[in-house]
């Protein structure tokens, strides 16, 4: 199952365990170049686990990233974001005490590609149209709507001109009209080449955004392939039989 | 307003020449007094340097003062007065950055308990040290610096104080520890490298608190450890900073300047409940005032923003 095209990052035996759970548990798995790759699972499945991994939260207890040429594993977390890696969080993530355009400022600063003070003003302003966030610069994060601070977050992991960009659960705690602009702007994100890892629940964004899925079951990866094939799986369909069902 | 920056400049320019000629027209008692003044704005802004965008509480202020007293106490007599300030300065940044490298991987709580810990940790070395080592339980300081030589030291000090905290604030590294004090997990994903940015604040922070004390230091005469590593002058300074608001670069003097007044009346007027009095304040100004005096601004002049953007529309 490896990816057309060349690799952005590449997992192997990644295992991490708290006390006697082993949260990852031997995880194999790529994203290629352009690829849109979802990581399914029930809850408590070690998704948010392996993402922690990748960006650096945590630290492996074995096994390899590769991402953008490095080994990652156990590389500081703002290192590996340097190198290219933007994430969204399971809880949305944005800073409350500033407004929508230093937000974004917070992604853009502290990338090795510099701005001038003007233009970076002028990339945060195009990066808050580009997620839907037109006229909302001067705006603070606490006056936005929920679907508004899912896409200032994305904004921000999207200045930091991401190889690859981890979406948790970005897609969860919108309404029907929401999911579908949410679904059509990652899908623009892919038409412009951008490589994503997404972890999500909600099956219809699922099939129509990933072009391959992971499915991890206590720690393990139990199936891999395209949407419907994992998702007519017995292994998934036994795995999530019993969990609470997603809206 | 450039014409309203040009007045600002201005009037800061005329109120530091008045400062400056301070010590020329007033007694004694007001100089003393003075030096209190500009001693805790510069320890208070200090702090809320490092603890204002990080909200890390740090107890630690006395360690560094004390640390910066006990270097003139035993270099004072030995080398030129701006070579042992110097040699404070360095003694004062290697603490920190060691500290800082060992303690602001701790969060929150830990680290108010361990910089606590800390001043006492090295009042203790010292007074190891005095008595078993040189064999003194105290130190004259008899060095060639009058009470307004102090004062001018300290307006130095305090006009760079905030020269470099408003020039933080406009830096990176100023935008970097906003983002941190916001969101530490955000700021790694953002690719600050958190460690540096705020042990890079904090030795900066120490190093003024360092100065403070090297520089406070021939007021004493006389210095043991328990003068030079006093607790209360911690606690006093976070009060400060958290009544004047430590997230503006001006609010800790805010606070500074009328709780020094305050504190001085109290010591005269009730030296016995003075420390109770500080700890009722102290409650009250972080239940009345929890964004301290620079809050209260602040929402006063949100209130009148609404209208100031209508008229921009409009212009």
């Amino acid at each position: 199952m490896t990816a057309a095209g060349s690799t952005v990052l590449d997992i192997k035996g990644l295992v991490r365990a708290f006390g006697g759970l082993v949260a990852v548990n031997g995880l194999d798995m790529t994203v290629g170049s352009g690829e849109i790759v979802g990581l399914l699972g029930p809850n408590g499945s070690g998704k948010t686990t392996a993402l922690n991994l990748v960006s650096g939260v945590l630290r492996p207890d074995s096994g390899a990233i590769h991402f953008a040429g490095h080994d990652i594993a156990g590389m500081a977390t703002h290192r590996i974001a340097r190198l290219g890696l933007g994430r969204t969080f399971q809880l949305v993530r944005v800073l409350d005490g500033m407004n929508c355009a230093e937000n974004v400022r917070a992604g853009l600063a502290f990338h090795p590609a510099r701005f001038a003070r003007g233009e970076m003003d002028a990339a945060a302003i195009r990066l808050l149209e580009r997620v839907g966030l037109k006229d909302s610069d001067q705006r603070m994060a606490t006056e936005l709507t929920y679907i508004d601070r899912k896409r200032l977050e994305l904004a921000r992991a999207l200045a930091l001109k991401p190889r690859l960009l981890l979406l948790d659960e970005w897609l969860a705690g919108l309404n029907p009209s929401e999911l579908l602009i949410g679904i059509a702007l990652i899908r623009s994100l892919k038409e412009e080449g951008l490589s994503i890892l997404l972890v999500e629940h909600v099956m219809d964004a699922i099939r129509s955004l990933c072009d391959r899925c992971v499915v991890m079951n206590s720690g393990r990866k139990i199936a891999e392939g395209t949407p419907d094939k994992v998702l007519s799986d017995p292994a998934v369909i036994e795995a999530y039989l019993g969990a609470p069902a997603d809206a | 307003m450039s014409a309203m920056r040009l007045a600002a400049a201005l009037a800061a320019c005329a109120g530091l020449a008045v400062l400056a000629l301070l010590p020329t027209y007033v007694d004694a008692y007001y100089l003393a007094l003075a030096i209190g003044l500009l001693q805790f704005t510069v320890l208070a802004t200090a702090w809320g340097l490092f603890s204002g965008p990080t909200r890390y509480v740090s107890l630690a202020t006395t360690a560094f003062f004390g640390v910066g007293a006990y270097t003139v106490a035993v270099l004072g007599e030995l080398l030129h007065w701006p070579l042992v300030l110097l040699i404070a300065t360095a003694i004062g940044a290697v603490m920190a950055v060691v500290v800082g490298l060992s303690t602001l991987r701790l969060s929150g709580l830990h680290f108010v308990i361990f910089t606590f810990g800390l001043a006492e940790l090295i009042r203790q070395l010292v007074i190891w040290f005095e008595v078993n080592k040189s064999r003194v339980l105290g130190r004259y300081v008899f060095v060639d610096i009058t009470q307004k030589d102090i004062y001018w030291q300290l307006l130095v000090l305090a006009v760079a104080v905030f020269v470099i905290g408003w020039l933080i604030a406009r830096s990176r590294l100023g935008f970097a520890l906003r983002i941190i004090g916001e969101d530490e997990t955000v700021a790694k994903h953002c690719g600050i490298n958190v460690t540096v940015a705020k042990v890079t604040l904090f030795t900066i922070s120490a190093v003024f608190m360092t100065l403070v004390g090297a520089i406070m230091a021939p007021r004493w005469t006389y210095i043991e450890p328990s003068i030079a590593f006093n607790a209360t002058i911690s606690f006093e300074v976070v009060i400060m900073a958290l009544l004047g608001g430590a997230h503006r670069l001006w609010g800790p003097a805010l606070g500074a300047i009328p709780l020094t007044l305050l504190f001085e009346f109290l010591a005269a007027r009730f030296p016995t409940a003075s420390t109770l009095i500080m700890g009722v304040i102290f409650l009250l100004i972080v239940y009345a005032l929890p964004a301290g005096v620079v809050g209260l601004w602040d929402n006063f002049r949100r209130q009148w923003r609404p209208q100031r953007v209508e008229q921009g529309a409009k212009a």
